[in-house]
């Protein structure tokens, strides 16, 4: 799919300085594939499914060559089939496997509704504890060159409302091999959220295996003026804004979630109680996501730190236009960003 | 077959009734809340199947799972508790009436949802042959759950990649009121599973020595490798969908087909088979009875006296540790 490769690679090789002492550097890409390789490595309980997951692409590199590695019954193609494949994900899962099912598109993740919803996330509860299921579904959001509405969809902030799912969405190299790495290892079924416009991105990963917690976030960026909460991609989005802001005497702190359901709050709460003033921007639409759910909490934990009424910065509600003009109107992105900040500051 | 095993299916089916027989009496007391579906008139095939499986084989079911339950070993005490929503139901009293199970017995779960155990019990079965050991799996489901997708792709997964499961079809032609003939195009679900390239054949569910028979090879065929089966056990529910009434008249389902049925019952035949071959005689009978008498009325006993979940355990079990 040249189109995708496109759009990525017209990206700017942005780099994020990361908590690691380690100077290595490596793509967001390759990060997660590193996590993959290691995880395979360690657990023999560990395979990969999902379509194409062992064609010469790999799903963006991500998995490539990994069957010859570990063998075919550990990595596989499947049938376009993603409710039931779920389900048996579910079920290997519950039989003592770690499966890894891969959707190369987040909007395809529609299609499993039932089995993940339904099944793989209530069964731990609905079996008082007897029967867990250790899965992680990794699905690409994708944006840009013409996708239109039903390849470019960012569906978290849908699915936080589903109890007994974990949600990461990592933004940095660091964080994606770290967070896949811990989603491996949870006894939960754990939606992994990637975005394309990522995999480029570049920072310390080091060599070795190790993990994130799920519910701790971290200030990429320390401000005092503006607190802007970032989910995903729009990382990027908000550490450029920050520096521009710089330039105009704002400070802004930059928060990243990591992941988003358990999601931070002391982290949220602690920058509000500096700035007063809040911003947050995620990779999907406003209504019912997840700018709605960290305004909600900050409505009903925090509204005496406002000093101005929070600002979400998400894509309109409307579905993802296809032309390139228009769909540079519907993404928002650092100037979205610093234009509302400024408005805040006056 | 050996008589010990012939009396073992009798005795399956015999528990199966008595205890469903129990929970109808008892559920107009009101003290079961949680809605129940009963399996009288289907006991066979439960009780055909599940004499093959091992202890560590899997197995899912639907919302329809006593008889599965019981059939595969799990605890009755522990699943009247869980109709009583007790702690010490077999799921703590999270699940209710349609998600009984017992993992000790390889009993993972049975799903609210038609057809949703299908893709569960597909990848229990991936795990075993992942994992290359010989655990089979059994999935139930009705006839209701050829309608949905899950049946289509966990059926031609499974062909694709040789998994050892038993598809086992409890087709009683009814998805809540709505006949089989409404539903679907044709009225031979295990030609689909054929298409599928899954070896599979409609047999007659009441007669539990055929489920035994055909369950058998299935098993067999199974833990050589070889694939999976699909049964299509054609069977009648007496009690209606849900609770203790029994859906006749005003349209439900006919006098004649359901009289029909009652004549078909699965245990009066069996029994008259057993005794005619003397293979049971009136005093094993008493001494059978006897025994589940006893089992039932400890089960009850058990789940009534057992305590409730308590609201400050309700966030208990929503994540695995």
């Amino acid at each position: 799919m040249p189109w995708t490769t496109i759009e990525v690679e017209k990206q700017d090789k942005f780099v994020i300085m990361d908590d690691s002492q380690n100077g290595r550097m490596l793509s967001y890409k390759d990060a997660l594939y590193e996590a993959m390789d290691q995880s395979l490595e360690r657990d023999p309980r560990v395979f990969v499914m999902g379509e194409g997951v062992d064609d010469p692409g790999g799903v963006f590199g991500t998995t490539k060559g990994l069957h010859e590695k570990y063998g075919r019954e550990r990595i596989f193609d499947t049938p376009i089939a993603e409710n039931a494949l779920t389900g048996i994900a579910a079920g290997a899962a519950m039989a003592g496997l770690r499966p890894v099912f891969v959707h190369s598109r987040m909007d395809f993740l529609l299609l499993s509704f039932d089995q993940l919803v339904n099944h793989a996330a209530k069964w731990s509860y609905m079996t008082g504890g007897k029967v867990s299921v250790p899965m992680v579904v990794r699905t690409v959001s994708a944006r840009g060159w013409g996708s239109g509405a039903q390849h470019s969809q960012c569906l978290q902030g849908m699915l936080m409302n589903v109890p007994g799912l974990k949600i990461a969405a990592p933004a940095t190299p660091y964080d994606a091999k770290g967070l896949l790495i811990s989603s491996i290892i949870d006894n939960n079924p754990v939606l992994f959220v990637e975005h394309r416009w990522l995999y480029k991105t570049v920072g310390n990963v080091p060599d070795t295996l190790y993990s994130i917690p799920f519910g701790k976030g971290v200030v990429r960026r320390a401000g005092k003026d503006v607190t802007i909460v970032a989910v995903s991609y729009m990382l990027v989005e908000a550490l450029k804004a920050a520096e521009k802001l710089q330039a105009q005497n704002i400070s802004a702190e930059v928060i990243d979630l990591r992941t988003i359901k358990p999601i931070d709050e002391d982290i949220i709460l602690e920058s509000l109680a500096k700035t007063g003033k809040l911003i947050i921007t995620d990779t999907g639409w406003k209504t019912g996501g997840v700018a709605a759910e960290i305004a909600a909490l900050v409505a009903e934990k925090a509204v005496h730190m406002l000093k101005k009424p929070v600002v979400r910065v998400c894509c309109p509600d409307i579905p993802t236009p296809a032309g390139d003009l228009q769909e540079k109107a519907f993404y928002p992105d650092f100037e979205t960003i610093c234009t509302k900040a400024v408005e805040l500051m006056k | 077959m050996e008589n010990e095993k012939l009396i073992e299916l009798y005795k399956t089916m015999q528990t199966i009734r008595s205890v469903e027989r129990k929970i109808e009496e008892e559920y107009k007391n009101d003290e079961m809340k949680t809605p129940i579906h009963l399996s009288i008139g289907q006991e066979a095939i439960a009780a055909g199947v599940c004499i093959h499986l091992r202890n560590e084989d899997y197995l899912f079911g639907t919302h329809r799972s006593h008889a599965q339950y019981i059939a595969k070993g799990g605890d009755i005490r522990k699943m009247i508790a869980e109709l009583y929503l007790r702690k010490t139901g077999c799921t703590s009293g999270r699940g209710g009436s349609m998600h009984l199970m017992a993992p000790d017995r390889g009993i993972f779960g049975s799903t609210a949802i038609v057809g949703g155990s299908l893709p569960l019990g597909t990848g229990t079965a991936l795990a075993s042959k992942i994992q290359k050991n010989d655990r089979v799996t059994a999935v139930f489901f009705g006839d209701g759950a050829a309608d949905e997708g899950t049946f289509h792709e966990s059926l031609n997964f499974a062909s694709l990649k040789k998994l050892p499961v038993i598809y086992v079809c409890e087709n009683n032609f009814y998805a809540i009121n709505s006949h089989q003939k409404e539903r679907q195009s044709g009225d031979n679900i295990y030609k689909i599973a054929q298409g599928y390239g899954i070896p599979s054949y409609q047999i007659d569910g009441n007669d539990v020595l055929k489920v035994y028979e055909y369950a058998e090879k299935a098993v067999e065929q199974c833990r050589r490798g070889e694939g999976p089966v699909l049964l299509e056990c054609v069977s009648y529910r007496w009690k209606g969908h849900i609770g203790t009434v029994d859906d006749l008249g005003v349209g439900f389902r006919p006098q004649e087909e359901y009289d029909y049925w009652i004549s078909k019952c699965p245990i009066k035949w069996y029994k008259e088979y057993l005794k005619s071959r003397n293979i049971l005689n009136d005093a094993l009978e008493k001494s059978i009875h006897k025994e589940i008498d006893k089992l039932v009325k400890d089960a009850f006993e058990f789940a009534i006296n057992s305590p409730k979940p308590q609201p400050e355990e309700l966030l208990d079990f929503v994540y695995a540790d």
